[in-house]
C-alpha cells in the first residue's frame, strides 16, 4: 500500500503531508523506546507509537520510516510538527490503542 | 587516505529540538555520494546513538566524520563526567537517564550496544570527569 492509499482511506487523521505518497509502506512497526526503534524499524514501515516529540521525527528520518501513526491520542508537539515539515515526514493520529490502529493497517494490506 | 571527505560537527547540550542533526546531515551526504544503503543504516544508527548520548549524558561535545572510499570513521569527543564501568554500560538494558529523559522515549540502555552491533569497529576512551572519546567504524564493501 502507498502512503497516499492509506491517506485516501482516512482511517486514521493526517497531521502533516509529507509529500512521499508515492512511497511503498512495507509493514507496520510498533515501538516507543527510540533505541529499539532505531535498531528494529525497517525500511518503509508504518511506525506506531504515543511518542510525539521531535526525536521521534528524527528517528524515523534516520531509519527510513514511510510514515508515523501516533496513537492513542497523542499529539505531535510544536516542534516535532515543524521537524516533521521540514523533513517531509508524513505523520498520521489515532485515538486508537497502538496494536489495534497496527492490526488494522495490516489487515488492510492484506 | 587521498581525496576523503571530513566533516565536523558541534553537538550542544540539551538541545533536544536539533538532536540527530549532525546524524542526519552525515546520511544525506553519504546518499548522495551513493554510499550503499547498508553502510548508511549502518552509519546513521550508530552515529545518531553517540550523538544522543553526548546530548544526553555528556552536555554536548563534537563529532568528526572521515569519509573515504572504503570507511566512514566517526569520531565523537565530549568533555562530560567520562563513563565510570564501560563493561556495565555497553550492558543492553543499563541506563542513568533521569526521568525526564525518559519521558521522550531514550533510556532504554540501548544505544551503545547498538553502536556495538552496527559499527564494524568501536573504541571508546574515557576517564572521569575529563570527558568520553567514542570512535566508530564502519566499512563499504
Ligand atoms: N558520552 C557519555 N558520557 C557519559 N556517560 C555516558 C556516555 N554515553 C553513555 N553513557 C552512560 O552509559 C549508559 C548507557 O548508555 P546507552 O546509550 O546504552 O543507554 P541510554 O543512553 O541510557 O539509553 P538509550 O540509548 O537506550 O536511550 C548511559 O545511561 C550513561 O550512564
Ligand atoms: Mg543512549
Amino acid at each position: 500500500m502507498k502512503i497516499s492509499e492509506l491517506t485516501a482511506k482516512n482511517l486514521f487523521a493526517t497531521v502533516n503531508d509529507g509529500g512521499n505518497g508515492d512511497t511503498e509502506i512495507t509493514k507496520p512497526f510498533a515501538c516507543d523506546l527510540l533505541s529499539f526503534a532505531m535498531s528494529k524499524a525497517s525500511s518503509g514501515c508504518a511506525w506506531f507509537t504515543v511518542m510525539g516529540n521531535v526525536n521521534t521525527i528524527a528517528v524515523s528520518v534516520l531509519a527510513d520510516c514511510a510514515c508515523i501513526v501516533l496513537c492513542e491520542g497523542a499529539e505531535l508537539d510544536e516542534v516535532a510538527t515543524q521537524k516533521a515539515q521540514q523533513q517531509n515526514v508524513t505523520v498520521y493520529r489515532t485515538d486508537m490503542p497502538v496494536f489495534d490502529a497496527a492490526l488494522m493497517l495490516y489487515k488492510e494490506m492484506q | 587516505m587521498s581525496n576523503s571527505i571530513k566533516l565536523t560537527y558541534q553537538v550542544s547540550d540539551d538541545d533536544f529540538t536539533r538532536a540527530g542533526e549532525a546524524s542526519s546531515n552525515v546520511k544525506s551526504k553519504l546518499k548522495m555520494m551513493n554510499v550503499p544503503p547498508d553502510a548508511i543504516r549502518k552509519v546513521a544508527i550508530s552515529m545518531y546513538e553517540g550523538e544522543i548520548n553526548m546530548v544526553i549524558h555528556a552536555n554536548g561535545g563534537t563529532i568528526t566524520v572521515e569519509i573515504s572510499k572504503d570507511c566512514i570513521t566517526m569520531v565523537l569527543a565530549d568533555k562530560g563526567p567520562g563513563i565510570k564501568n564501560i563493561e556495565q554500560a555497553m550492558q543492553a538494558g543499563f541506563s542513568t537517564a533521569p526521568d525526564n529523559i525518559r519521558t521522550l522515549g531514550f533510556g532504554a540502555g540501548m544505544g551503545l550496544p547498538n553502536m556495538k552491533k552496527y559499527s564494524d569497529e568501536m573504541d571508546i576512551q574515557t576517564e572521569i570527569g575529563v570527558g568520553t572519546t567514542v570512535t566508530m567504524k564502519v566499512y563499504i564493501q
